[in-house]
């Protein structure tokens, strides 16, 4: 049948205009055809054809599912809803459900139709209004309409009942509040024969559960003898033509029976116990050879672990699971998984027990089966089978695809770190999924490596072999080769003299410039990234002071890179050529090992990055300007590329055991990296949060251990680090020419010059600075308040933030009142640890409050001018 | 329980049929289909026909060279989600005879008819296919007998105005 074949008709009809558009060989023809047929249709409906309106619908429709716009439509989705007879609104109501959804205002005035219809006597007229109502009404729609609804609930038709009941699940959806009205006819329903009718009443009174409370426990009460006679009744009933599906009668009223008795058992004994014969019938009873038994029994087994249920019906439910599992049907397997993953809350031995086939179905061809498996043996790992698992796991590594090893990796990462009792477990496990998949190596995962091998001074010798080792193999790798070449850089005499050898470990020789020649190559391979070059740069520094004898070639090979169109890679070959060229006096004291990384506060810090990340993520959402929450402005500078601060650290280890002389020189260094920090910031490749991790893992050790005197801190100045960044070469040699006149320098009693920190109208706060010798960081600040105005201040409060590097303790104010015109009459310390100190100034944040006359003032200002070099 | 959106996805990515059952605003709708079509239309012969999907499901299936696709909630039933799939296929068969890709495209109102008849706000609302059947049919008479009627009049406006 088609729509409306006129032959007096001018346009097409909707079949050619399908043709048409089908026989379109390039998409531009069809936007012609397109354009041409929604230029006809506008200027139909601007004529106010009527004749054709409902053929001009369907057109549009199908336009519309092309992905074209067809909004100029939508008002005569309303005429026709509007017209009197079926055939129009029938194709209207569709129009209204396709083009429109619940947000489009022109919704509102189809509610006046909608009510009509709802009246009609045509009990087609009526479905289609309930149809339409319970697809895309809006809360309005559903208050306004709900009334009607609730009467048709009470109609003669079976069809009516049943759209009626499927559109109050709609409205109950959209106002929960109007739950309570439609708990007596959903009750009443359960009572029909008619299948349809049953199927809606069931999933309106499962709706109804989820709205309201009060509908639960009335439905508790008043509908679980009928629930139950349903269930039976179909389960037992003879064959019936209608409603058989391969075997059974109507699975769906099955299922959405057993949904609601889920709903009603849950945390209720006296529900649980009255379905328990019924379940248990159900789950025994049901064939499985066919998808329709099968979505049976996988309700079934939801609702027994859904409920209170007897322990002999979980055996049943554990039982139907572990036949699922070993179906070949994929389907079955992946609902299996899904449904072992709720029941290891319930009994976790019985799942334990399939972890055989379960760890089967995570090397499955299929991707979803994979992922389900993959989260259910994450699950099943304990402190017993964490070792084979993880081999399990990380052999499969070796053979999965591409694109599945993100999620393996990211899995047995956190399994091996969950687990490791046994730091050499742990290592060699970590050593196997670098190798395998060190692409697929999140960053804080290879730090938290770095860590853990920097404080197991046992096995470092150990470490650094087996990274060479797998170095060597699979160099491609990119993690792995950042984390051998670090090692190698630290630990490279324990590389060559075999040190720390383990009973496992089988002899390896490896000469000075094997070593060099493996992170030679990495530097040169084409792929690393400038992250990894810039750690093979450090460690061949760090190796020309291990091996003496290779510092000529190191010197070259770092001399290659002078020209690198990487500003940080070039700028690090300069200043390490020189370093290795013209200071050969303080090299071996720059460049000796790390001190040992904290582990407890990298842990904090790792926890608390990823935990700011989340926060500034939610911050940059809500933030708006003048918030109290946003942060000062040196937090959101983008964070320093990784580069800079590895080297700051090597240059920060030296203090930890040299004498008072060379201390000097060395923060003297930190600062010209500072420098090099300033426009790696810019110029580097693009900073990631993921690098913020990295500087707080490598600055942990720079805080407790530095002590030298704060001389350099001329150079950290801002405006000076910038102009000296374009002519590298020269000012690097002066700046390390120059070292001897800054160490005179020398200065343990600085006088920072006091500053006004804040003034208003009515207040003033001055801050006198006093630094301890020996610790660069620390700053003490006396503020002291100026009350400026003739009236107290009471209840006075004085509070200040600090960007995340600096760490801020404030002691109590001397007083909370500041008299009339009182002349620093209240002071207040505040210590402050620089955390960056010589590479970012202090700033602060503050907001003081306080009572005039029992009103609340408040007042907020920034502090920008410290001195330099606090 | 519910059931979000039905998408009707030919082997070639063209769109046959989609309901939403939930508001999408029009963006987020070609957004979904390109997403899901690329999502289902990779997969193997043999794989099973459930996608996790932005923390939902897509079950899926394949007739001829046609997709239907539906998304629920990853803690709803996926097995019956393809029995009514089937369901609905089932209904097509029967009211198309032997129903085939163009039947749909040049029919693609009576599919929307009939899905209408099937679900409603996204739940099932019968599970009788005969039932859903002598619906469509007795409302597809209330139309021919309407135009006729039309046609009629037409007529007799035509001769009386000759």
């Amino acid at each position: 049948m088609d729509l409306a074949i006129n032959p007096f008709s001018s346009g097409t009809r909707l079949r050619d205009m399908i043709r048409a558009i089908r026989a379109c060989k390039t998409a531009a023809e069809e936007r012609a055809v397109v354009r041409r047929e929604c230029a006809a249709i506008r200027a139909a409906i601007s004529e106010g054809d009527q004749d054709y309106r409902h053929r001009n619908m369907a057109k549009l429709m199908f336009i519309h599912m092309l992905g074209y716009p067809t909004h100029f439509g939508q008002m005569e989705c309303l005429k026709l809803i509007a017209a009197a007879g079926f055939p129009e609104k029938r194709i209207g109501y569709l129009g209204l459900m396709l083009l429109l959804d619940e947000r489009q205002e022109v919704l509102m005035l189809v509610t006046n139709s909608l009510k009509q219809d709802l009246n009609h006597s045509n009990q087609f007229i009526v479905g289609l209004a309930l149809c339409a109502l319970g697809n895309i009404c809006s809360a309005e729609m559903a208050r306004d309409l709900s009334p009607e609804v609730e009467r048709l609930l009470q109609s003669r038709e079976p069809n009516t009942k049943k759209k009626a009941a499927l559109c109050s699940i709609r409205i109950v959806r959209k106002v929960p509040d109007l739950a309570e009205n439609f708990m007596g006819s959903a009750v009443s329903l359960l009572k029909e024969k008619h299948h349809g009718v049953l199927i809606s009443a069931v999933q309106l009174c499962a709706e109804l559960c989820k709205a309201s409370k009060e509908a639960l426990e009335y439905l508790r009460k008043n509908c679980l003898d009928g629930l139950v006679r349903i269930l039976r009744d179909v389960s037992n009933s003879s064959y019936a033509p209608e409603y058989d599906i391969a075997g059974i009668t109507d699975p769906f009223l099955h299922i959405r029976v057993l949904k609601l008795m889920r709903i009603l058992g849950q945390g209720d004994a006296d529900c649980s116990e009255f379905v328990n014969d019924i379940l248990a019938q159900v789950a025994t009873k049901t064939e499985s050879n066919k998808n329709a038994g099968n979505a049976i029994l996988y309700e079934c087994v939801e609702t027994i672990m859904g409920i209170e249920a007897t322990s002999g019906l979980r055996v049943l439910a554990i039982n139907i699971l572990g036949r699922f599992l070993s179906n070949r049907d994929n389907n079955i397997r992946y609902v299996a998984l899904n449904m072992l993953m709720k029941a290891m809350e319930v009994d976790t031995q019985a799942v334990q027990r399939h972890r055989a086939t379960i760890l089967e179905c995570v090397k499955d061809a299929d991707v979803s089966i994979r992922k389900r498996a993959l989260e259910l043996v994450y699950l099943l790992v304990n402190d017993a089978n964490a070792k084979s698992l993880t081999k399990e796991l990380v052999d499969y590594l070796e053979v999965s695809d591409q694109d599945f090893k993100d999620d393996l990796t990211a899995k047995i990462c956190s399994i091996v770190e969950k687990f490791s009792q046994d730091k050499l477990w742990y290592l060699d496990q970590m050593f196997k999924v670098l190798s395998l998949a060190g692409n697929y190596v999140k960053d804080d995962v290879w730090h938290a490596l770095i860590v853990l091998i920097s404080n197991a001074s046992e096995l470092q010798g150990y470490s650094v072999r087996s990274l060479y080792k797998a170095l060597l193999a699979c160099g491609e790798q990119e993690s792995l080769v950042r984390v051998a070449v670090w090692c190698t850089g630290e630990y490279g005499e324990m590389l060559v003299n075999n040190v720390g050898m383990l009973d496992i470990e089988e002899p390896i020789t490896v000469t000075e410039s094997d070593a060099v020649d493996a992170v030679e190559v990495s530097l040169k391979r084409y792929s690393a990234d400038v992250t990894t070059r810039a750690m093979c740069l450090v460690s061949l520094l760090k190796l020309s002071s291990r091996f003496p004898p290779t510092s000529e070639r190191i010197k070259e090979i770092v001399a290659q890179n002078k020209g690198n169109t990487v500003l940080e890679l070039q700028q690090r070959s300069i200043e390490f050529n020189s370093i290795i060229q013209r200071h050969q006096s303080i090299k071996s004291s720059l460049l000796e090992r790390m001190p040992v990384i904290d582990e407890a506060s990298y842990l904090a810090k790792r926890a608390a990055s990823t935990q700011a990340t989340i926060s500034s993520d939610k911050l940059a959402a809500a933030a708006t300007p003048g918030s109290s929450l946003k942060l000062p402005n040196g937090v959101a500078k983008p964070p320093p590329a990784p580069l800079a601060d590895l080297l700051d650290l090597s240059s920060d280890d030296a203090p930890a055991t040299t004498s008072a002389p060379t201390t000097a020189p060395n923060d003297f260094l930190q600062d010209l990296l500072g420098i090099g920090l300033t426009d790696s910031s810019t110029a580097g490749g693009a900073p990631s949060a993921s690098t913020d991790i990295l500087m707080d893992l490598l600055s942990i050790g720079s805080s407790p251990v530095q002590n030298g005197p704060p001389t350099v801190s001329n150079f950290s100045l801002p405006g000076q680090a910038e102009t000296k960044v374009a002519p590298v070469t020269p000012q690097v040699v002066d700046l390390l020419d120059g070292l001897s006149s800054s160490t005179s320098l020398s200065d343990e009693n600085t006088a920072y010059p006091p500053i006004t920190a804040f003034q208003s109208a009515a207040l003033k706060i001055t801050f006198n600075f006093k630094k301890q010798s020996g610790k660069p960081q620390e700053t003490t600040i006396h503020a002291s308040f100026t009350n400026l105005t003739s009236n107290t201040f009471t209840d006075f409060i004085f509070q200040a933030a600090v960007p995340k590097f600096i760490q801020l303790r404030l002691d109590p104010a001397s007083s909370n009142t500041l008299p009339a015109s009182g002349n620093d009459s209240v002071t207040q310390s505040l210590s402050v640890t620089n955390n960056q100190h010589g590479q970012k100034p202090l700033a602060m944040r503050i907001r003081i409050t306080y009572k005039v006359n029992g009103e609340d003032r408040l007042e907020q200002g920034q502090i920008n001018n410290f001195p330099a070099g606090l | 329980m519910q059931i979000h959106f039905v998408l009707l996805i030919s082997r070639q990515g063209k769109v046959r049929l989609t309901k939403w059952y939930n508001p999408y605003p029009q963006k987020e709708r070609s957004k979904v289909i390109k997403e899901v079509s690329t999502l289902v239309l990779t997969r193997g012969p043999k794989m099973c026909n459930f996608v996790d999907w932005h923390g939902y499901r897509v079950v899926y299936k394949r007739y001829a060279s046609l997709y239907f696709c539906m998304c629920i909630d990853a803690a709803d039933n996926e097995l019956e989600t393809l029995q009514i799939i089937h369901h609905f296929v089932e209904i097509l068969d029967r009211y198309f005879g032997n129903v085939c890709e163009l039947d749909l495209i040049f029919n693609f109102h009576k599919a929307y008819f009939i899905l209408d008849e099937v679900l409603i706000a996204g739940e099932l609302q019968e599970s009788n296919k005969k039932a859903v059947l002598r619906l469509i049919t007795t409302q597809d008479n209330l139309v021919e007998a309407a135009k006729e009627e039309a046609s009629s009049l037409r007529n007799i406006i035509a001769q009386a105005t000759k």
